[in-house]
């Protein structure tokens, strides 16, 4: 092997054992600062306590693993439809000067803030969805701010993997007589599945992940939600709301906090990677 | 190759420990030629410590041979270290209690926390009972305490709040006694909340109301027990839910925790003290007594 190459191989192997080194990093940090309230309360006693105070030594945090997971999965049912289907009419349907708009818009989207988000669902959406009952701080309001922020992940993912399906594929199925929507919906769809599955699984991950806007429209009772417009609290907010102030347990079962997302996030997305939606965009 | 690797890795891993190494104990200070010079190291609570670090760099611009270091960790911390001695000056989110008649507490600012109702909400007052039962669940429906018939929202704050635990003491609840139906973080998520909502009701530092009132957001604050829920109330002494901010040494502290301590009273950080929503304090300062 020529010298260069050999150097670059050492580079890269590097490079890559650093990054995923970093996840592993984070996890064993996690590990450490969360193992001193493991260790005395064991790991059973954050399913089973009566609530969440952790000054009163209540830990309850089936709570927030359920609004978390509610609040992720309403983001995903919200924004996958739109995403696709921006996708489908930026590659199908859009002149191609209103495509090109159409994808900036989107790329903007993106590039909002998520305080920004955040600070619009809570003076302008939350006293609309008031108007159901409530505050209009709940898990609605906040799947639909999640739904909105992971809109822009969905649909340039989706754009890109349907891009990838080979053109030949396509002047085929026209070739054959079938109808646009046709050569969408069984040819073109169905190519890039594996695209937009990684698509929806990364979007996900970042709705579990986002922290900042979920906090301030989602009302952060620490309760078992009852419905859509309970409010509820994550287990990234709680985090958020309470690291700042807390001290040598109340710390540490904070960190059990984030421990216990990791480990959904690490759930899921070894289950999509199971399920044959692989990880990287079919190319 | 994969020495570099092992390198590498262990570096990775030894850089989020390097960050954990305790807090030193500050060198003792002197008078030089009439120059302050010396490290100072505060520590203790966090709802004093964002006042005192800005008091602190006005401070080392004016002496430039001075060194001061602000550490959170909770009153009881800042306590703790000053009665140890591990800090120079500790900081303390309240009074002290008898047990702790050993040390002194120089205030430096009050802060006082006030009940906030919607603009539009007609109810003038609430008495303690009410409240109390409305925070614990007893009263749903403003019209049950003389307002219209409207669900009442009650907005909490996050467990470790300084404002939390102000409103916990004054009202003698304890938090698992409490049903909110929003809790937020910072006053101003507090304040946006109740803005938003007709029918919410919410306790925030006055000195933050105060200025989002001026600025034209629809909340109210409520009197308690008669007394106006007002900066000069909470400065007064009158406001009774409101405590003291105070840093904390022992009998005889250094001639430059003296003299740090003395600014933090004076005048001229009265600005510092209203930028972050604190009320200032009569400005004889506890030192010169």
């Amino acid at each position: 092997m020529p010298r260069s190459d050999q150097l670059l191989k050492i580079v890269c192997r590097t490079l890559a054992i650093g990054s995923a080194a970093v996840v592993l990093l984070i996890f064993c940090f996690l590990l450490r600062e969360s193992w001193p309230a493991i260790a005395s309360l064991g790991v059973v006693r954050f399913f089973t306590d009566e609530s969440w105070h952790a000054q009163s030594g209540q830990f309850n945090l089936t709570p927030m693993i359920v609004a978390t997971v509610i609040t992720s999965l309403g983001a995903i049912i919200l924004a996958a439809p739109l995403g696709i289907a921006s996708a489908v009419f930026v590659q199908f349907y859009a002149p191609p000067a209103l495509a090109t708009w159409h994808r900036r818009l989107v790329e903007l989207l993106a590039g909002i803030p998520s305080v920004v988000f955040g600070l619009w669902g809570l003076v302008v959406l939350a006293p609309l969805v008031a108007s159901l009952g409530g505050s209009g701080q709940n898990l609605l309001t906040a799947s639909i701010i999640l739904g909105l922020m992971i809109l822009p992940t969905i649909a340039l993912l989706t754009d890109s993997a349907i891009g990838s399906v080979p053109r030949t594929w396509i002047q085929g199925a026209a070739a054959l007589g079938l109808q646009r929507s046709a050569v969408v919906g069984k040819v073109v769809l169905p190519a890039a599945g594996r695209g937009i599955g990684a698509a929806l699984v990364l979007a996900i991950t970042r709705a579990l992940g986002e922290t900042m806007a979920v906090l301030m429209v989602a009302g952060n009772v620490a309760t078992m939600p009852t419905s859509l417009l309970s409010p509820g609290r994550t287990l990234n907010a709680n985090i958020a709301l309470e690291l700042g102030y807390a001290t040598a347990d109340h710390r540490s079962v904070l960190f059990v906090s984030g421990l216990m997302l990791m480990l959904i996030v690490s759930v899921l997305v070894i289950a999509a990677s199971r399920s044959g939606g692989s990880s990287h965009a079919k190319g | 190759m994969t020495r570099v690797t092992v390198l590498i890795v262990s570096l990775l891993v030894a850089l989020p420990l390097a960050g954990c190494s305790g807090a030193t104990r500050a060198e003792p200070s002197f008078e030089e030629g009439g120059v302050l010079r010396g490290k100072l190291l505060l520590t203790g609570s966090s709802t004093v410590a964002p006042l005192v670090t800005e008091i602190a760099k006005r401070y080392e611009q004016l002496h430039p041979q001075v060194r001061i270091d602000v550490q959170t960790g909770g009153s009881s911390k800042g306590i703790a270290d000053a009665r140890l001695g591990t800090a120079d000056v500790g900081m303390a989110s309240r009074g002290l209690k008898p047990d702790e008649a050993d040390l002194i507490a120089h205030q430096i600012a009050a802060d006082g926390v006030g009940l906030i109702v919607h603009a539009d909400n007609p109810v003038g007052e609430l008495t303690t009972e009410q409240i109390l039962g409305i925070y614990t669940n007893k009263i749903n429906n403003w019209k049950e305490v003389g307002g219209e018939d409207q669900e009442i929202i009650v907005v909490h704050k996050a467990e470790g709040r300084a404002t939390l635990e102000v409103f916990l003491q004054h009202f003698g609840v304890d938090n698992p006694a409490v049903t909110p139906d929003v809790i937020v973080g910072e006053n101003q998520h507090a304040i946006k909340t109740v803005a938003g909502s007709p029918g919410a009701i919410g306790y925030v530092s006055i000195g933050t109301a105060e200025a989002d009132i001026e600025a034209g957001i629809p909340i109210r604050l409520l009197p308690l027990g008669g007394v106006a829920a007002s900066t000069s109330n909470v400065a007064s002494g009158a406001f009774p839910m409101s405590r003291p901010l105070n840093v904390v040494t022992t009998t005889s502290p250094t001639p430059l925790a003296t003299q740090f301590i003395q600014y933090c009273q004076s005048p001229d950080v009265h600005d510092l003290v209203k930028s972050q929503y604190f009320v200032p304090t009569a400005s004889e300062t506890d030192a010169q007594k």
